[in-house]
Formats: structure tokens, sequence, C-alpha cells
């Protein structure tokens, strides 16, 4: 270890050689653009579209004129999150107490793997399934007619589920992972019923898992623009649809730019107040990001 | 238990059977179904502008890859020795990186170029030297894309790769350096070999996650075509068979780089998270 202390000199060269590249991409690409967008949110709308400086809070105050966007995400976010942590609980309990471990990690590579593969191209295939020749052709041989599917907000809930369903998974199963099976036992033992069992062993152990995919899956929920776009149809639309729509199409860029940041301000809210309240009655919730 | 599992697994996989199913439709339209022919493969790859949109995206995957696998794991091996406010910093940064919705960051990115890109353009016209010929013009197109997703999957490799520091067998550095061996002898003998299945799962999620992104793409790719823009635009004009042969394309290459990366990662540490 002396060795490496005569060297200290050389080794901080070392690090931050090997950090700079990374700092300078922090800086340019993620830094810098995050200051722009502030800057342009208080400036204004030049007469030929883009951007104008100024110091004024007009493109704040003019944010009622896309409620219709925050209100859908708002609402689509919380009900697609809690959707995806009902379906996803059994399977991360079967997986997590009861699978084999000679199938688990094929099991589980298979929960896995669906989030990594092309997201645009497990939306669009949904078009088939709820579109006019899927679903409601199927329904309609019983006697069910016009039944509308895509383009609805039941749609965009489906592909919503569909989506984020791996991401809640796996952070609830890792946490059952991890319970103790002789707790079950004991309680089993000690004449609690299996549901009693669940209700006051299982579930409490289970929520710092249930916290982070929570926490996940909202996230990414609330800048959602791919699964609105498809299978919302122009009905249905998130912020970050309101958001292609202004930068792309009508090229408003400081209420773009104001949009975007009261999104993101909206965002750290509602995950504060989210930990807040599930780390209330627990000492510390596990809200690892990865 | 076990039904619901399988209910599960069929929905989760049943569609992506169904767009490679409907890929091999003889008939000529997306939705009428009769089996079986590969026509559409052909004229897909037959097809000009997906073939660009095809070559860009993996050109923009593999330059992203090899970026943020370089630049990621030197930050995770150098970040083992920083600490306090520098360490604290770099922490906020790696993970606001992640945490911003891929849509902020696309639109905050090219707001950013363009404003950098006008005031940078007009000097760069002024300073370049004129035996060099004319002055090159910065524009958004697939070098700022690949820019910009390596911004999140360079996060992505540190995160990844700094899992796999903290666990490794500290006592074989010291070891070899007690042995005399030189640092670089040292990280390539001892240190690489350890966290290289968290750089290689870094590498591959990288390049996944690139060759899938369209919604940051879609913002800073200018006037290029990536495939998932390319896929996108043609959904919008009408669902074609062609689109869901080049769709199980796309899936075949994720897919199959997806389970090369689980099996590298699940080979020691079996059960961290993606």
């Amino acid at each position: 270890m002396a060795k490496a202390e005569q060297s200290g000199g050389q080794r901080s060269v070392v690090t931050t050689m090997l950090l700079l590249p990374t700092t300078l991409w922090f800086l340019l690409l993620l830094v810098l653009p995050l200051i722009v967008i502030l800057v342009f949110s208080v400036g204004e709308r030049g007469p030929a579209g883009g951007y104008q400086p100024a110091f004024t809070l007009d493109q704040y105050a003019n944010l009622p004129a896309r409620l219709k966007a925050f209100t859908n995400t708002l609402t689509l976010a919380p009900l697609g999150t809690i959707l995806c942590l009902l379906f996803a609980y059994p399977l991360a309990y079967f997986l997590g107490v009861r699978a084999s471990a000679r199938a688990k990690p094929l099991l589980l590579a298979l929960v896995v793997v669906p989030f990594w593969t092309s997201f645009l191209i497990r939306t669009y295939a949904w078009i088939f399934i709820l579109g006019g020749r899927g679903i409601p052709a199927l329904l309609a041989q019983f006697g069910l007619d016009d039944v509308r599917l895509i383009n609805t907000p039941f749609a965009v809930l489906v592909g919503i589920v569909y989506g984020y369903l791996p991401l809640m998974v796996f952070p609830i199963y890792v946490s059952l992972e991890k319970l103790d099976k002789r707790l079950l036992e004991a309680s089993a033992d000690l004449g609690a019923s299996p549901l009693r069992s669940f209700l006051q062993v299982t579930l409490p152990m289970s929520l710092p898992g249930i916290v982070t995919g929570c926490l996940l899956v909202f996230i990414l929920l609330m800048g959602e623009y791919l699964i609105p776009a498809i299978l919302g149809g122009g009905k249905v639309f998130f912020v970050g649809n309101a958001l292609v729509d202004l930068f792309l199409q009508s090229r408003n860029w400081p209420f773009g730019s104001a949009v975007a940041m009261a999104l993101v301000v909206i965002m750290l809210l509602a995950v504060t107040a989210y930990l807040y309240f599930a780390s209330r009655g627990r000492r510390r919730a596990d809200v690892s990001v990865i | 238990m076990r039904v619901y599992a399988a209910v599960i697994y069929v929905f989760l996989y049943g569609p992506i059977a169904l767009i490679v199913l409907f890929s091999f439709n003889a008939g000529r339209h997306a939705s009428d179904f009769s089996c079986c022919s590969a026509s559409w493969y052909g004229r897909a790859f037959g097809n000009p502008f997906m073939m660009e949109a095809l070559v860009n995206s993996l050109i923009i995957a593999l330059c992203t890859a090899v970026l943020a696998t370089l630049m990621g794991t030197m930050a995770a091996l150098a970040l083992q020795r920083v600490r306090g406010v520098l360490r604290l910093l770099f922490d906020a940064l790696t993970y606001t990186a992640i945490i911003i919705p891929g849509i902020v960051i696309g639109i905050a990115t090219l707001v950013a170029l363009v404003t950098v890109f006008d005031a940078v353009n007009p000097l760069l016209a002024v300073a370049w030297p004129p035996s060099l010929g004319a002055a090159p013009r910065l524009r958004l197109g697939t070098g700022t894309v690949i820019a910009a997703h390596t911004l999140f999957t360079m996060a992505l490799v540190i995160v990844i790769v700094r899992t796999r520091i903290q666990d490794m067998d500290r006592s074989l550095i010291e070891a070899s350096s007690d042995l005399y061996a030189p640092p670089m002898r040292t990280f390539f003998q001892i240190t690489l070999p350890q966290i290289f299945p968290a750089v290689m799962s870094g590498f591959l999620l990288s390049f996944t996650f690139s060759f899938d992104d369209f919604v940051i793409a879609f913002f800073v790719a200018g006037a290029d075509t990536t495939l998932p823009i390319y896929v996108f635009s043609s959904i919008r004009r009408g669902v074609t068979p062609e689109i869901n042969a080049i769709a199980s394309v796309v899936l075949a290459v994720s897919l199959t780089l997806l389970f090369v990366a689980q099996a590298l990662q699940s080979r020691r540490r079996r059960y961290q998270s993606p």
C-alpha cells in the first residue's frame, strides 16, 4: 500500500483523465440542455416560431391551454401504474416464492427480455389485436357489434400494462426472493390462515419492491409518448404528445419549454410525495433506481 | 398460480408472435392472413429507404455502445477513488440522466444543439482555414443521435459496472500489486476479467437501447432517419405486411442480443437487476 501512496499525485491525474469524457458529456448534453430549456421557458415566441429573448412568465401562465394533456397524464399514469402492480404482483410472487429453482432463471429472463425489446413494435402489435379486425371482429361474432377498442383510454391502458409489466415484476420479485420462507412456516404454525400470513408477513416484506416498481413505472409513464401516439390515435394524448406537437409542428419553443419544465417539476413533486408517504411508518424505503 | 403465470407469459409473447406470424402473410393486406410467404422480407430488404434507415440505426447503435461502454467503464473505475462532494455531484448527474424522461432529454438536446450550432456555424465559416476547403456545417443528424444516446447509456453502464466493482474481490488486486505487477498489468489481468461480464452486458444493453430508441432520435435526428423513425412514420401511413417483416427482423436482432446479455450477467451474479 505504501507504493500506492507514493504515486498519489499520479493516481489523481489518472482519475481525472478517466472522468473527463463523462463529465464533458454530462455538461454538454445534460446540464446545458436543461439550462437552455429553463431559459427558453421564460422567453417569448419569435415571429417565425423559435425563440426570442425575454423574461416573462407568460408561458407558464398559458399552461392551462394544455390542461387536457396534463389531466390525462395525471389520471392515466397513476392508473396504469396501479394496474401494472395488480397484474405483476401474482407473477412476481410465483417467481419469488413458488417457482422451482431450476426453471427460475429462464422464467425471469423471459420476463425481463420484452422490456428491452423494441417498444415501438410491441406497442404496434396491439393495433392488430384491438383494431377493427381483431377483438372487435371476434366479439361481433357473438353478437356484440360496434365495440370500439382502439383509440380509447382502454387501449392506452392495455399498452401501458403490456409495456411496463416487466419493470414492475422485477423489483417485487427481488424483494420476495429475499423473504425468509421460515417466517411463513412460523406464521402457519401459529395458526394464521394463508390469507393472514400473506397480509401480515409477505405483503409488508415485499413493500420495498412495490415502492421501487411503482416509482420506475410512474416515472416512465409521465414522459410517455409512443403508447398514446399509437393506441390513443390523437384522442387520448399525454404531455409527451403535446410536447411533440409544440416542438415539431407548431414550433412554439418557449411554450413547449414551459410545458417540459412543468412536466419535470410535477414529476419530481409526485415522486417526492410518493416516497414520503411510502416511507412513513417504515424506517427506510428501498428506492434504488436500478 | 401456475396458470396465472402461464397466462401472463402468453400476454407478453402473444403479440410478438402475432407480428412474426403476419410477416409471413401471403396476402396483400396486413389484416387478411393467408399462409405462407417470405416475399415481404424480400420487399423489405429491397426497399432503399428501409435499408438506409437500418444502416443508420446499426451505425448509431454500434457507436453509442462503444462510446458508452468505454466512457462509462472508465468513469465507474475512477469513481471508486472519488469521495465527498465530487462523488455526490457525479452520482446526482448519473441518476438525473436516467430519471429525466426521454422526451424531455430529446427536446432539451434539440433546442440546445440548434442554439449552439446557430452560434458556432458562422464563427466556423470565418475561422476555417480556406486551404482546407469549405467550412463544415454542424447539423443535426446521426452524430447528434449518437451523442444524445450516449448520455443515457453511459449512465446505465456506470451503474451496472459500479455494482460489479463493489462485489469484486479486492484482495486479488492488492495481491497483484504486492507482487509488483505494474498497475496496467493488474488492470488487464485482474480487474478487467472480473468486471468483464458487467462491461459486456452494459455494451449489449446500450446497443439495444440505442437501436430501439424512438423518442430521442425523433427530435435530434434532423433530416436523417433511423429504423424506429421509419417504422413509426410507416405505421402512420398504414399497416403493411412489409412493416411486419421489418419488425420481425428487429425483434430477432434485439432478442438475440438480450439473451446473450442475460446469460452473461447471470453467469456469476444470478439475480442482479438489469
